[in-house]
């Protein structure tokens, strides 16, 4: 297997990441960055790495490049044999890094919740529609509904629109007192309300309904239309895609892999973003949904702290407060509506990977009974997805994950170091 | 809580013996109460391939497994279809001459129990099995033998066993066995005058002195896309690993999933009793799988797990009376046996509660074999 | 437009967009499905981001995620569809 080592190694190359890397390089450290994705800027800078178009962007990428910074992408996580040890496999084969300390920036996924329809080509996750046009899925003319809940759907409509697409509708599961309320507090960070300003000006004549939310997707082999519910009005919209997400997860499959200690779903830190296991840091969306200022802050923390220099990071532990008012202001006003939890019927697929019925889970007692009496979460996606939405719709608490992280190469499991190509020059 | 319920049977441990157990004991019209700590066949239940093997190495061992499977062959039209009983049989091969003629003496053993092989050359093998290495020198097919999923079967069992008025009892532990009586976790107690003891490895914790050690074995699951195997494979050399000594073994030992997934196996261990998977014999499982099947070679892990096979000094189950106590009875220690020989386990503890006609011999698994170390250990 | 190329899908010669994912790209050519699932009902990309894992197919005789694979000239890409 192929070998490399590094004094602190970043897994996850979004913001967090990046600023993780660039800090530790600038702290004194060699750092190599990892990431599953082909180039460096995770979902929110995806595309920007050749064509940077946003500020901040350019600011870290050029940062990144100019930077000793090691970059490997293409190369997924997929064990952690051994403290210190971690093991990727990409395009290549497997890959095998030692490392001093590492920093988690494993950053977020969209929390996708079953519904009648949910399956079928065509509908997608919200955010996720918007990173696969970045990566020029073809949506110019085609008609698209996004629904779900958080800023994120305006950011994917905005993102959508400007690539062509015509947006039917954006549908807000939240109540307009709640967001009302969302849109006041950011008084307290005026940048936000920049932004939120910015994304309204590009989503002008896109009809938006609060309260709202879409009850099942309709079509043979691909989605033809949504039915879309407000109060008690019923409506079917005609569409092409269906963009529809409930807010984001942090990504803990990596923390808990290495034995970090949890809270409420996030991974939990201290003030230097050190997780509870020694030599373990974690910033971004893993340590709680806070957005792009808050990762930023974070990677720039745990990169000199991973460094060994926590003190050249003062200027960022006083931003740090700041982006975690955002980050709690925006868990409390995105709660989702129970009704929810029963759009999907009984025989609505909720693993979509052993396709394992909402029935079939609904009568087990927890996460690992259903596992074990229905196969669910047993898959490739190995519960990313439906255990995300088995935790909203029944309070089930995440399964142990086991090796490997993500379905790999048996030669992976090869500890070996190989003969023709011992190491590689760090 | 200090709430008092009596039953005539009080069963602790819903695995796939215990569940088996209630299942018998409620059609003979006993009362019957499981109680299981965690899930229904979560732990050396979850953790087995769930093959049904009929295994040779003692004449004690081949009576039980050969009733066993073919108790599980007479209830398969009633399992569910997600249980995924199937008869794929077994393919025991063979990489040399010697075990070419051990291949020939297991052919005599299984016929003295009335099981039917044939013997594969090595251009049988290959045509059987066209996945397999080149220069293997042959197999013995079992075609009676089989496979399911555990866990679903031990819960189909506990689901019949309810059905006869047993009660299934999950999420609550047995904290202390007394006279005629068990304590559990949330302070209340059960009383009946007989209580069955299935809880594999947790055994000791309740019955000081219960001669059973933990072996860790490690599985891995590759995706649909692994090469094509049609029986379950594993090689002749496979009994040494499984009864040698108290070092560390693999053998290959590969089970087709009805789903097109390949099951890897098996490794054995003592003195390791952290659950974490061991790289290096994941390693090692894999090695040993690639030599039998090459195509393994792009084959993509799906998940690697580990258990614990409740283990006892002769490597046969406990199934008959506690010596050391009056009313207690033991069905456990069935190290990688326990889902082969569930329902025999079940019908030979039956008999003698019941003081019916015995199934065969039950003294080779009497626990009282080990009455020495029990004595001292009450 | 950006430059072309030309890899084959499903062993069928098609030109597609050089600046994209092996998801976007199986999409221009026109292919809705990437797999079947296990009742015969076809899926595609979901999460795009490598987390649902529908969009595997293979690639030059490997598993890979569509969405996280950018596409190249001469790639072989089979669906399970």
């Amino acid at each position: 297997m192929r070998e490399l080592r590094s004094e602190v190694l970043v897994l996850g190359a979004g913001p967090a990441g990046i600023a993780a890397a660039v800090s530790a390089e600038r702290a004194g450290a060699r750092a190599l960055l990892v990431d599953m994705q082909a180039e460096p800027g995770g979902q929110i800078w995806r595309g920007q790495w050749n064509k940077a178009t946003d500020s901040t962007a350019r600011r870290w990428l050029s940062a990144l490049r100019a930077s000793p910074v090691e970059g490997r992408y293409g190369l997924r996580l997929v064990d952690v044999p051994a403290p210190g040890e971690f093991v990727f496999d990409g395009a290549d084969g497997p890959l095998r890094v030692h490392c001093e300390r590492a920093v988690i920036a494993a950053g977020a996924r969209e929390r996708l919740l079953p519904f009648p329809g949910w399956t079928l080509p065509g509908v997608f996750g919200a955010g996720g529609l918007q990173v696969l046009a970045k990566n020029g899925w073809p949506v110019a003319g085609k008609r698209i509904v996004v629904a779900g809940s958080g800023p994120l759907l305006l950011a994917a409509a905005a993102s959508l629109r400007s690539l062509g697409a015509q947006i039917v509708l954006i549908a807000e599961q939240s109540g307009w007192r709640d967001l009302a309320a969302f849109g006041s507090g950011l008084l307290g960070t005026p940048h936000k309300v920049v932004q939120a300003a910015g994304l309204w000006r590009k989503l002008i004549g896109v009809p938006y309904r609060t309260g709202s939310w879409v009850t099942q997707a309709l079509g043979d082999n691909e989605v033809r239309s949504v039915i879309v519910r407000r109060g008690r009005q019923i409506v079917q919209l005609d569409c092409d895609a269906l963009a529809v997400g409930y807010g984001l997860v942090p990504n803990t499959e990596i923390a808990r892999a290495l034995g970090c200690e949890l809270r409420d779903g996030a991974v939990w830190v201290d003030m230097h973003q050190h997780t509870s296991v020694p030599g373990v840091y974690c910033a971004g969306e893993g340590t709680g949904i806070g957005g792009i200022d808050q990762a930023l802050v974070q990677g720039e923390i745990a990169g000199c702290a991973a460094a060994g220099r926590a003190e050249l990071a003062a200027t960022a532990q006083r931003r740090r407060r700041g982006s975690e008012r955002f980050a709690a202001h925006l868990r409390r006003h995105f709660g989702l509506r129970a009704e929810l939890r029963s759009l999907a019927q009984d025989d609505t697929v909720l693993c979509r990977c052993e396709n394992v019925a909402f029935g079939a889970a609904k009568a087990c007692s927890s996460m690992r009974d259903a596992r074990l009496q229905t196969r669910l979460g047993m898959g490739h996606c190995q519960a990313r997805v439906c255990g995300a939405a088995c935790e909203f719709l029944f309070g089930w608490g995440a399964a142990t994950p086991r090796p490997p992280l993500a379905p790999a190469g048996l030669s992976c499991f090869n500890l070996s170091t190989s003969a023709e190509n011992p190491q590689e020059p760090t | 809580m200090s709430t008092v319920a009596s039953v005539d049977v009080l069963i602790v441990g819903g695995g796939i013996v215990g569940c088996a157990i209630a299942e018998r004991l409620a059609r003979a019209g006993l009362s019957v109460c499981l109680v299981e700590r965690d899930v229904l066949g979560g732990a050396a239940t979850a953790a087995s391939m769930g093959h049904l093997v009929v295994l040779d190495d003692d004449a004690a061992e081949l009576a039980l497994s050969a009733y066993s499977c073919a108790r599980w062959q007479a209830l398969a039209p009633s399992l569910p279809a997600t249980a995924e009983y199937r008869r794929n049989g077994t393919l025991w091969i063979a990489r040399n001459v010697e075990e070419m003629a051990e291949a020939q003496r297991k052919q005599w053993r299984l016929a003295q129990a009335g099981i039917d092989s044939e013997l594969l050359t090595a251009a049988a093998l290959a045509e059987q099995e066209p996945a397999l290495a080149a220069g293997l020198a042959g197999g013995l097919r079992v075609a009676s033998d089989g496979m399911l999923y555990p866990p679903v079967a031990a819960a189909w069992l506990a689901r019949q066993a309810a059905a006869q008025g047993a009660q299934i009892r999950c999420g609550v532990g047995v904290r202390n066995l007394v006279e005629g009586a068990v304590l559990l976790d949330d302070g209340s107690e059960l009383r009946a005058p007989h209580i069955i003891v299935a809880n594999g490895c947790a055994a000791p914790e309740l019955l000081y002195g219960a001669p059973i050690r933990k072996r860790k074995g490690h599985l891995l699951i590759t995706t649909r896309s692994a090469p094509r195997v049609r029986h379950q494979l594993v090689e002749l050399g496979y009994m040494q690993s499984a009864h040698g000594g108290d070092g560390e073994s693999v053998a290959f030992n590969v089970q087709p999933r009805p789903s097109g997934q390949l099951l890897l196996g098996s490794t054995r261990q003592f003195d390791d009793v952290s659950s974490t998977v061991t790289p290096r014999l994941i390693q090692r499982l894999i090695l040993r799988a690639q030599e039998f099947l090459p195509g393994l070679a792009t084959a993509t892990a799906l998940r690697a797990w580990t258990g614990f096979r409740p283990t006892t000094p002769d490597h046969r189950p406990l199934i008959g009376p506690w010596p050391a106590r009056a009313g207690v009875w033991l069905a456990c220690g069935h190290e990688g046996l326990g889902v082969t020989t569930a329902l025999g386990t079940a019908d030979l503890l039956a008999a003698q509660l019941l003081g019916l006609e015995l199934p065969f011999d039950a003294r080779p698994f009497a626990p009282a074999r080990f009455a020495a170390q029990v004595s001292h250990a009450a | 437009m950006p430059p072309e190329i030309s890899v084959r899908i499903d062993g069928e010669d098609v030109r597609v967009r050089g600046d994209c994912s092996v998801a976007a790209a199986l999409r221009q050519a026109g292919y809705a499905a990437t797999r079947l699932a296990h009742d015969g009902s076809r899926r595609a990309a979901c999460c795009g981001m490598g987390i649902c894992f529908e969009c595997r197919v293979q690639i030059d005789g490997r598993e890979r995620l569509a969405c996280l694979t950018p596409v190249a000239a001469g790639m072989e890409i089979w669906r399970d569809a």
